[in-house]
C-alpha cells in the first residue's frame, strides 16, 4: 500500500462522509432549531436565535406526533411479529419437505420478492372485506407484502441447520410444535434480527401503501402526519417544523440500529451473498 | 394428532393408535402442512388475490362516479395510451430504475472498497454511511428539497441559481442520485460481505504474479463479487421501479411530469377517483416488472454460474 493511499484513504472517507452525510444531517439539525423567519430559506448557517425546544414542541403538538407514533407502533409491531412467526412456520415446512407441491408453494410464496403489490385492487378487496381504513387491514397488507422476504431468508437459513438436531428431539418424543418452538425458533435468531429491522424499516417509513389503506385522519401513521405537516398550505415553508418532525421520527430507527448493529449487519450480509 | 403419529412410529405396537395414520409419509408427520398454512393464507389473500383482481378491474369502469362496475374492455388502456401517460410512465420508470440502480451500486461499491479493512475507523464510518438507509424516504426527500430548492442551501453555499429540481431534463437524474444516496449503505454492506468472501490466498497469489491494485480488482475481485452484484442489481432495479416517497417529496412528479413514475401517476389518478384507470396503470407496472425481472434474474444467475 502506497503512503499516499494510507493517508489519502481516511482523508477521502472523512471528506465523503462530511459532504454526503454530514451536510444533509447538519441542515436538518440547524434548521430544526431555527425560528420560522430564518428557516424559510433553508441554509447551513447556525441559527441566530436558538429555539429547538419550542420547535420540537410545535412539531409534537401540531403534527399530532404522539398519536402518529402510537398509530405507527400499532400497525408496525403486529406486522413484524406476524411476518416473523408466519414466515418461520412456512419456511420450516418449505426447507424440510421435498415434493413438487412444496416447491410450487415455496416458489409462489417468494414471488412477492419481485412482484409489486397491486395497491389499487388491495383497496377494492379491503373495502369488500370491511377492512378499508382499519389497522387490521393495514397489518394484513404489510404482512402479505413482506412475508416473501422473511420466508426466503428463513428457508435458506433452516436448510443449513442439521436435521440431526430435530431428530434428536424427536427421539425424546417432542411433537412438531415443540421442536419448532424449542429448536427452530431459537436457531433462527440471527435471521429474525435482520428480518425485524428490514420489515420495520420499510413499514415504519412507508407512506405509499398507508395512503391507500389507512388514508389520513384518526389512524394516520408518522409518515402520513409528516406528509400533512409538510404538504399543508398552512405550514408551507415551515422547514423548522418539518425537520424537527424528521428528527423525532427517525430516532426510533436509529436507536434500533445502534442496539442491534452487529446482528443486523451480519444478518443482512449473510443472507444476500449465497 | 401429529403427536400420536410420532409415537406410532417409535412404538408400532402402541395400543389405540389408528394404523392408517402411521402410514402417512414421514415428512408429513414431522413437518406438518399446517405450519405453512397461515403464511400461505395471508400471502394469497392479501398479495396474490389483489394481483389477480388487477387482471380484471382495469377492464371495467370502476370509479367514484359510478355506483356499479361494468365491463368496458380496453377503454382505460386506450385513455392512458392516447393521453401519452402510459408511454411516459414506462419510460420514466425504466430510466429511473436504471439510473437509481447504477448510482446506488456505484456509490455502494466505492464505499465498500474504501472501508474494506476491519478497523475501528472503518466500522464507524460504515455506520455513518448506513444512516441514510434508516431515515425514511419521505424525510430524505424533504431534506433534499431543502438542499436543492432554487432558494435552498446548495445554491446559497455555491452562490449559484441552479433549478436543481426544476429542469424537465435533468431533475430525473438528480432524483435518482438522491435515491442512490438513500440506499447506498445497504449496497455497501452487501459488497463488503462479498469482498470478505474472497479468499486471502487469491489476493496474495495475484500480488505475487505482479498484479497492481487495479489489475487485482478487475481480474480477481470483480468476478468474485458476482453474487453480490446479482443481489444488489436485482433488488435495486426492482425496488426502484416501486419508488414513490422520494419523488413525491422532492418533485411530486414534476416538472412537466418529467419524474412521474408509475406509483406517482397511480396516486394522482386514484385521488381523482378514476380507480380503474389507476388499476390499469398498476397492471402495466406489474407486467413491466415481470418483463424486467425474469430475464434479469435468469441472466445474472447464469453468468454467476459460468464464473
Amino acid at each position: 500500500m502506497t503512503p499516499v493511499w494510507r493517508y489519502g484513504r481516511p482523508a477521502l472517507v472523512l471528506l465523503l462522509a462530511a459532504l454526503a452525510v454530514g451536510v444533509p444531517l447538519w441542515l436538518v439539525a440547524v434548521t430544526s432549531a431555527k425560528p420560522q423567519a430564518e428557516a424559510i430559506r433553508p441554509n447551513l448557517d447556525l441559527p441566530r436565535h436558538w429555539q429547538p425546544g419550542s420547535n420540537y414542541q410545535d412539531a409534537v403538538s401540531q403534527g399530532e406526533m404522539l398519536r402518529g407514533f402510537v398509530n405507527s407502533l400499532l400497525v408496525v409491531v403486529p406486522s413484524v411479529v406476524l411476518v416473523l412467526i408466519l414466515g418461520a412456520g412456512a419456511a420450516w415446512v418449505f426447507a424440510r419437505r421435498k415434493s413438487k407441491l412444496v416447491s410450487a408453494a415455496y416458489a409462489l410464496c417468494i414471488s412477492g420478492l419481485l412482484l409489486p403489490p397491486a395497491v389499487i385492487t388491495i383497496v377494492m378487496e379491503l373495502r369488500q372485506l370491511g377492512l378499508a381504513n382499519t389497522r387490521p387491514g393495514m397489518i394484513a397488507v404489510y404482512t402479505g407484502m413482506y412475508l416473501s422476504t422473511s420466508i426466503f431468508f428463513m428457508t435458506g437459513f433452516i436448510r443449513a441447520i442439521p436435521m440431526e438436531l430435530e431428530e434428536a428431539a424427536r427421539m425424546d418424543g417432542a411433537k412438531p410444535s415443540r421442536i419448532f418452538v424449542r429448536i427452530i425458533l431459537p436457531l433462527l435468531r440471527p435471521v429474525i434480527a435482520t428480518a425485524t429491522i428490514m420489515v420495520m424499516l420499510y413499514a415504519w417509513s412507508d407512506i405509499f401503501y398507508a395512503f391507500f389503506v389507512l388514508g389520513g385522519g384518526e389512524r394516520a401513521t408518522l409518515p402520513l402526519n409528516l406528509y400533512q405537516v409538510a404538504g399543508a398550505q398552512l405550514y408551507l415553508n415551515n422547514w423548522h417544523l418539518v425537520f424537527a418532525y424528521v428528527v423525532v421520527m427517525s430516532l426510533p430507527m436509529v436507536a434500533v440500529f445502534l442496539v442491534g448493529q452487529r446482528k443486523i449487519v451480519s444478518g443482512i450480509t449473510s443472507g444476500a451473498v449465497k | 394428532m401429529a403427536d400420536t403419529v410420532v409415537r406410532t412410529r417409535k412404538q408400532p405396537s402402541a395400543p389405540g393408535a389408528p394404523k392408517e395414520v402411521g402410514r402417512l409419509p414421514r415428512a408429513a408427520v414431522h413437518h406438518p402442512w399446517w405450519f405453512a398454512l397461515p403464511a400461505i393464507v395471508v400471502f394469497a389473500g392479501f398479495f396474490l388475490v389483489p394481483n389477480l383482481l388487477n387482471f380484471y378491474y382495469p377492464f371495467t369502469n370502476w370509479s367514484s362516479y359510478h355506483a356499479d362496475i361494468a365491463f368496458t374492455g380496453l377503454d382505460n388502456f386506450k385513455t392512458i395510451a392516447d393521453d401519452g401517460s402510459l408511454l411516459r410512465a414506462i419510460r420514466t420508470t425504466l430510466l429511473y430504475a436504471l439510473l437509481a440502480a447504477l448510482f446506488q451500486n456505484g456509490f455502494g461499491l466505492v464505499l465498500a472498497l474504501l472501508l474494506e479493512d476491519d478497523s475501528r475507523f472503518n466500522r464507524f464510518f460504515r455506520a455513518v454511511f448506513f444512516l441514510p438507509v434508516l431515515i425514511s424516504a419521505l424525510a430524505t426527500g424533504y431534506v433534499f428539497q431543502a438542499l436543492l430548492d432554487q432558494d435552498g442551501a446548495v445554491n446559497a453555499v455555491l452562490g449559484t441559481d441552479v433549478p436543481w429540481l426544476g429542469s424537465p431534463t435533468w431533475t430525473l437524474v438528480v432524483v435518482t442520485l438522491i435515491h442512490g444516496w438513500k440506499w447506498m449503505g445497504l449496497s455497501m454492506l452487501i459488497y463488503l460481505a462479498g469482498l470478505k468472501g474472497i479468499p486471502g490466498e487469491m489476493l496474495e497469489a495475484a500480488k505475487c504474479d505482479g498484479a497492481g491494485p487495479w489489475r487485482t480488482f478487475w481480474s480477481v475481485r470483480r468476478p468474485m463479487l458476482a453474487p453480490a452484484v446479482t443481489f444488489n442489481v436485482t433488488t435495486a432495479l426492482i425496488g426502484s421501479m416501486n419508488t414513490f416517497d422520494i419523488v413525491q417529496a422532492t418533485t411530486g412528479g414534476g416538472p412537466a411530469a418529467s419524474t412521474e413514475v408509475f406509483n406517482i401517476y397511480m396516486f394522482r389518478i386514484f385521488g381523482q377517483g378514476l380507480y380503474a384507470q389507476a388499476s390499469a396503470m398498476s397492471l402495466v407496472l406489474f407486467l413491466v416488472v415481470v418483463a424486467v425481472a425474469i430475464p434479469l434474474v435468469v441472466g445474472l444467475r447464469r453468468r454467476e454460474q459460468m464464473l
